[in-house]
């Protein structure tokens, strides 16, 4: 039976002609990740380790992005644990204030990440570089360190579920608003240990941007991964970013896949997430009852991309942030700051009464940087609107596009950007 | 190996925010991190639990963050295993690398009330709830995961290996 495309880069990785789904494998690693809250545990680990060393100083990348600039002395300890680590053992990808940005916007940047590349990292949004028609999922902290130590990960071989996209989106319908149209149709365990295969004539209409905004939340469907075919934009993405050799794969035409869904692109509306789960979706068109909001937060591994940031910036631009709205936008890396430096994005932004950061993952997960009170409502361009998950448990997120996000800052009440 | 205790009921999709929160990451602590184990929606979870206590939890256990820091609290609490219809993939994969026993049973997950009294055979994958005397069979772990589990996760199992 044929492949398909996260089959065929686990087939390669563990050296075999063919894989099937359900069986279990050994992959060859092209890159162990981690970032400061899942290091320092995998360090930990490490000690129990035989060996002690680690497989390959270039194929490890730590990232510090949670807690930094570190917020308190035991996020300061838990950095300074990764960094002895990293001198140690002479990692060359260790990212620290200055250099770091958030791990799976940086990555790519850095050229880390390639197409047919198998990854693994401990966070699960580590399916973010299937965009780049890689394989790459999420794991523990033990499974990183076993990672730093052999070069190697077990994997069952997942199923998949392939998602046709069609046509092209109209204004102001971005990723952000397809892979949360997903989620609703298919719920938050719609994919669960299944790979999610993306395909169609609707993949070209997608930039890289939107590729990788799809990719980072295929984890909210319980997917093991996202993947995109490659084709000419992730080539230039590759070409322009990278020096790595890199392999292309394609799907089998006669690869298995356990379910089959089109996503007209050309339909889609900008899409909501009320709380607390990412699948809990509306239309914008849908949200009938105004939702008064007191923050909006703009960034994140999903988006805090330098498109990202235009779209934010074209509707921000000239107005005024609503009186009683706080305003939090946060570059995902210190190259997309300075570009949006470049293009005069920041300034726009701090015009409009917004606060702008430097790249931290932050609020999204309620470390630091927009901890939201008691009753409080925040609209959100992150992953997750679980309960207390930005701050107190009574407090509300819901999941937008960054134009839906920016449109409501001006308002107050989460608003559709085209009815500005 | 057999675990028996009291059961702590929860529903579809706990997600690791809830298991434990972010808040609380950057504790290296594993019992001053389990102190916080399900607070935002169990207060008293941490006050009742005893050692064997058991989890009954419903769809997709787990979800959310790859923070290996949620199986971690759960076995620190002294629970002895969490009864699930299914485990979010992350999660299910840290239980079996750090030792924390897992089953997958969807008419368990479904039956077993609160405060029951639950044993679990790992060895047969026998499910009974000593309250109700009714008896459920978990879905058996390929080979290669009993070899783990059997070697208390993933780090013995790979020094054993490299033997």
């Amino acid at each position: 039976m044929g492949m398909t495309m996260t089959q065929k880069i686990l087939a390669e990785h563990a050296g075999l002609e063919e894989v099937q789904a359900g069986q279990l494998i050994e992959a060859k690693l092209d890159l162990v990740l981690g970032n400061d809250i899942t290091t320092p545990v995998a360090i930990g680990v490490m000690k129990d380790f035989k060996s002690g060393k680690v497989f390959d100083k270039d194929k490890i990348a730590l990232v510090m992005d949670h807690f930094v600039p570190n917020k308190d002395i035991k996020s300061a300890e838990n950095c300074k644990c990764c960094r002895e680590f990293a001198k140690e053992h002479e990692l060359t990808n260790y990212f620290d204030v200055g250099t770091m940005g958030i791990e799976h916007a940086l990555l790519p940047e850095q050229g880390l990440t390639v197409p047919g590349d198998c990854i693994i990292g401990a966070d699960s949004h580590t399916c973010t570089y299937g965009a780049l028609g890689a394989f790459s999922t999420g794991v523990g902290s033990t499974d990183m360190a076993a990672g730093m130590a052999t070069g190697k990960a077990w994997f069952k071989v997942p199923q998949a579920i392939r998602i046709n996209l069609k046509g092209k989106p109209s204004r102001y319908v971005s990723g952000k608003d397809v892979i949360l149209h997903i989620i609703g149709r298919i719920g938050v365990d719609g994919a669960l240990y299944q790979s999610m295969e993306f395909a169609g004539d609707g993949v070209l209409s997608m930039t890289m941007d939107d590729r990788f905004t799809i990719a980072n939340m295929a984890i909210e469907a319980g997917g093991k991964n996202g993947i995109f075919p490659v084709d000419e934009r992730t080539e230039d993405y590759v070409r322009s970013h990278s020096a790595r050799k890199w392999t292309a794969y394609e799907a089998d035409s006669d690869a298995h896949y356990e379910q089959e869904i089109t996503v007209d692109l050309t339909e889609l509306k900008s899409t909501v997430a009320f709380p607390h789960l990412p699948s809990n979706t509306k239309t914008i068109d849908e949200i009938t009852d105004p939702v008064s909001i007191d923050q909006a937060v703009i960034g994140s591994c999903t988006n805090g991309r330098i498109s990202d940031l235009r779209a934010a910036a074209e509707i921000l631009q000239g107005r005024k942030v609503a009186k009683n709205v706080r305003l939090i936008i946060i570059p995902a890396t210190q190259a997309i700051y300075r570009e949006a430096i470049r293009e005069g994005l920041i300034e726009a932004f701090i015009d409009a009464g917004a606060v702008v950061s430097t790249p931290t993952c932050g609020p999204c997960l309620g470390g630091y940087m927009g901890i939201l009170a008691e009753g409080e409502r925040c609209i959100s361009t992150t992953n997750r609107n679980f309960v207390g998950r930005m701050g107190h448990v009574k407090s509300e997120i819901y999941l937008s596009s960054p134009a839906v996000a920016a449109a409501s800052a001006l308002t107050g009440c989460i608003t559709d950007p085209a009815a500005l | 190996m057999k675990a028996k205790g009291t059961v702590f009921r929860y529903g579809d999709n706990v997600d690791t925010d809830v298991i434990i929160p972010a808040r609380y990451l950057a504790i290296q602590d594993k019992k001053e991190l389990a102190s916080h184990c399900m607070e935002d929606i169990d207060t008293d979870f941490v006050k009742k639990v005893s050692k064997g206590d058991v989890m009954v939890a419903g769809k997709n256990f787990g979800c959310g963050s790859s923070r290996e820091h949620a199986p971690m609290v759960i076995l620190e609490s002294g629970i002895s295993c969490v009864i699930a219809e299914t485990f979010a993939r992350i999660f299910f994969r840290n239980a079996i690398n750090i030792g924390l026993p897992i089953v997958e049973c969807a008419e368990a997950s479904r039956e077993i009330g609160a405060g029951d009294t639950v044993e679990i055979d790992f060895d047969t994958g026998r499910i009974t709830d000593v309250t109700t005397g009714k008896e459920y069979q978990a879905r058996p772990f390929p080979e290669f995961m009993q070899k783990i589990i059997q070697s208390s996760g993933l780090v013995n199992y790979i020094n054993g290996e490299q033997k």
